[in-house]
């Protein structure tokens, strides 16, 4: 038992001294895409949250910090990267933020409601579909993207073209998320697997536990671009998962004022560039979608 | 007890018992070096898979996770033990309007999962009060209710366990109720139940991993983020081999000093007259 | 009320999950824990040591730890293809094995020295010793803190939510994607539980008190 002790504690000594040593920098850097300088003046009339982020004197995003190509924040150097930061960053520097002055905070799912109804976040941009029952707890500027729900398999798999082709395939995603139970619900497979992470997920994929992932071919897309020698995503999407910027239920006049910004990147050819560096590298085009204003 | 379950070994049986030692053990290696082999032939000992531990920034992110699983243990700990204390003296009280609320209030804490019980503090008291608690709190609070709980019951155990004739003699002196209870039984009782006290705080250790589900950021959590990071090349299992070795390590270090303690009480002579049994019965939980 | 009745077949499925994966991992944990505490108590030093290394081991690892690595280490042995639900049944009886062991061990020292001497005078070998004699009169004791433990192993199984097991540790996860208040419905999930305890709480209480008269 003894001995037990000193090995542990050598253990953790080990631990602790191997920090004292090591590289920074990261593997794969990767800088914004657009550099909005923050507009001056600003002024959103009658919107609390935007008289919120003037006396805090800076801008809190609630983003996802492990979605490749979206919203991904790279362990080794800190920094935010993918399509919804960018969307994010756009739209606090016509707010009148900069970079300097966003502070981004990753917000479990099932809690986006409330950490943008109890004003933790002043706005949500992370794969955050728009649809009516969540419109009873919070609004939506956007869409600013329009995904479908799709599939992810191994590179060298035959069997699997479609949603129709899944039965008695196990199907993997995140647990209770909603392509899991779209698939459940229209009786694709009844072979479900479900982990915390879509990173899980593809673990599972790749040690052949699992025959495919499903979600939202944005999603997936990020991890085929990763080992496309590995992965590939097959098949139509067979949903419509519009991603809005989740805001305050009151808040009309901040949404209206979101939903200037983003038009205006859809005229301006912005969205467009953000699109291109970020999941088109993917290989598949995208235009920017219609404003659903309310 | 365990001595005289069986006679003491002759030649034979030692003989025997020698190879079966190394049999076992040959085993036991056996397997684990295949689940080793295994694990090479899949690449997971590849240094791709390992570089990220050389990333200083990953590094920090490491020991701030570790800071804060100690951050919520130490706070949770302290108030668990106040709790569990107060709690139990309220079971233990004469007095029906203390004792019934009391053991509802331990029974129902003891009952909900603590997943769900820090989740309800998180989101709930700030809908119900409009009272906003902070992850970090929302972590402590939770442990301290699920696993103050625990500790109101190993304490009650503890004071029901000490022979009768402690109180019997208080009250002939003359103490009051609270008198015999705050001087004569909780000092002793906390004495026999210590080890067992110890090693709920383990399970308090353990459990601040729990705070995954409102992204506490602790060792666990960031374990999994770390996992998520495609252009380190997704080192899941890597990240839970070291993250495994820190719990280990650091609930290890917490029961060898329960040992320790316990080893030290059994040669104080204070300590004497407690069954010492009767103590570990509540010696429970995971 | 409406969160409960609008998704009454998640919360249905959701315990049900949860019930099978308790009755299985508790009656293999039992199992398993007893096995355990005799090879920790047993003449071959071999055993003696594997239980006490077995036992320190594991309860100095959080759960999660224990389901992940079936989960994602498991299925790189390739030794057979075992579902997740087994898998997960198999990570919670290893795991509260190891505090079963534990409480029986207790037990065991709770007999009185003079039985086990009696049986060893009878001419009575270990295996004869400890299941004849020792173990039956160990139970008495050991009863109200097993129940303990598995209430512990009930409230666990919700941790098998992240690995694969349809259970009620999930449901919140199911609420939040449908849009509905997570917080009443996760209070659903806690009253579901006391429900769940309470028959252990009870069975608990009704042992404790007709045993500790007859002690």
């Amino acid at each position: 038992m003894k001995k037990l002790h000193i090995l542990a504690a050598g253990v953790l000594a080990g631990c602790l001294a191997l920090t004292a040593c090591g590289q920074s920098g990261s593997p794969g850097a990767t800088g914004p895409v657009v550099s909005e300088t923050a507009a001056a003046d600003v002024t959103v009339a009658g919107s609390p949250t935007f008289d919120a982020m003037k006396a805090r004197g800076g801008v809190v995003i609630g983003v996802k910090d492990d979605q490749p190509g979206l919203g991904f924040k790279d362990a080794t150097t800190g920094q935010y990267s993918g399509f919804d930061i960018e969307i994010a960053r756009l739209v606090a520097a016509k707010l009148g933020y900069g970079a300097d002055k966003i502070t981004y905070k990753t917000v479990p799912s099932a809690a986006r409601e409330d950490a943008i109804s109890r004003g933790e976040v002043d706005y949500y941009v992370g794969t955050y579909t728009i649809n009516d029952k969540r419109k009873t707890l919070v609004s939506f500027a956007g869409p600013y993207f329009v995904a479908g729900q799709s599939l992810l398999v191994r590179a060298d798999e035959t069997a699997i073209t479609g949603k129709d082709t899944l039965k008695g395939k196990k199907v993997c995603s995140v647990t209770g998320s909603t392509p899991i139970q779209r698939v459940r619900d229209q009786g694709l497979t009844d072979q479900i697997v479900e982990f915390q992470t879509y990173t899980q997920c593809v673990d599972q994929l790749l040690s052949n536990q699992v025959d495919a992932v499903t979600t939202d071919d944005a999603i997936l897309k990020g991890y085929a671009a990763q080992q496309p020698d590995k992965l590939k995503v097959v098949g139509d999407t067979f949903s419509t998962e519009p991603y809005g910027i989740g805001l305050n239920k009151d808040d009309a006049a901040l949404r209206g004022k979101i939903n200037d910004i983003l038009q205006a990147a859809y005229d301006d050819g912005t969205w467009q560039k953000i699109y291109d560096e970020t999941l088109g590298k993917s290989g598949s085009p995208a235009s920017p979608p219609a404003l659903q204003r309310y | 007890m365990t001595a005289v379950l069986y006679d003491i070994p002759g030649p034979k049986a030692r003989a025997r018992n020698a190879t079966l030692g190394v049999v076992g053990t040959a085993v036991v290696l056996a397997v684990l070096a295949f689940v080793v082999y295994r694990l090479i032939v899949t690449g997971q000992f590849d240094p791709r898979l390992w570089e990220w531990i050389t990333y200083v920034n990953i590094q920090y992110i490491l020991l701030g996770a570790l800071g804060n699983t100690l951050a919520a243990f130490a706070v949770a700990a302290v108030l668990s033990l106040a709790f569990g204390a107060v709690f139990a003296a309220g079971r233990l009280s004469d007095h029906a309007w203390i004792s019934r609320p009391s053991t509802v209030v331990v029974e129902l804490f003891r009952g909900v999962p603590l997943l769900v019980l820090i989740f309800i503090l998180y989101f709930g008291v700030s809908r119900g009060l409009g009272i906003d608690i902070p992850a970090y709190w929302a972590v402590v609070l939770g442990l301290m209710l699920y696993n103050g709980s625990v500790l109101a019951e190993v304490f009650r155990a503890g004071v029901r366990a000490l022979p009768k004739g402690q109180a019997e003699a208080a009250y002939a002196l003359g103490m009051r109720k609270t008198q015999v209870m705050t001087n004569v039984l909780l000092p002793q009782a906390l004495r026999s139940m210590l080890p067992t006290i110890l090693s709920q705080l383990v399970v308090v250790l353990k459990d601040t991993a729990l705070g995954y589900i409102i992204l506490y950021p602790e060792l666990l959590y960031q374990a999994r983020f770390l996992g998520s990071q495609g252009q380190l090349g997704a080192p899941i299992l890597q990240v839970a081999m070291v993250v495994a070795v820190m719990y280990i390590a650091m609930c290890l270090i917490l029961s060898g000093l329960s040992k320790l303690l316990e080893k030290r009480l059994r040669k104080s002579p204070k300590a004497v007259g407690i069954d010492a049994v009767e103590a570990e019965e509540e010696k429970l939980l995971a | 009320m409406n969160v409960l009745f609008d998704n009454l077949s998640l919360y249905a499925n959701g315990f049900l999950g949860t019930i099978e994966l308790f009755l299985v991992s508790a009656i293999g944990s039992l199992i398993l824990g007893v096995l355990l505490a005799g090879a920790r108590v047993s003449p071959v030093p071999i055993l003696r040591s594997f239980g006490t290394i077995y036992v320190n081991t594991i309860r100095n690892t959080p759960l999660t730890l224990v389901l992940f690595f079936f989960a994602f280490a498991y299925p790189r042995l390739e030794i057979a293809d075992i579902s997740f639900f087994w898998r997960a049944c198999i990570g919670l009886i290893l795991y509260t094995a190891a505090f079963v062991c534990e409480v029986v061990r207790s037990g065991i020292n709770t007999v009185p020295v003079g039985q086990a001497e009696a049986s060893r005078a009878l001419g009575f070998t270990f295996g004869q010793t400890m299941s004849e004699v020792v173990l039956p009169q160990a139970i008495r004791s050991v009863v109200p803190p097993l129940t303990n433990v598995q209430i512990a192993l009930l409230k666990n199984t919700t941790i098998a939510a992240g690995f694969s097991v349809l259970e009620a540790g999930g449901i919140y996860a199911n609420l939040s994607e449908r849009g509905y208040n997570v917080f009443v419905g996760l209070l659903w999930v806690a009253l579901g539980f006391l429900i769940l305890v309470l028959p252990l709480t009870l069975l608990q209480r009704n042992l404790d008190r007709r045993w500790s008269t007859s002690r």
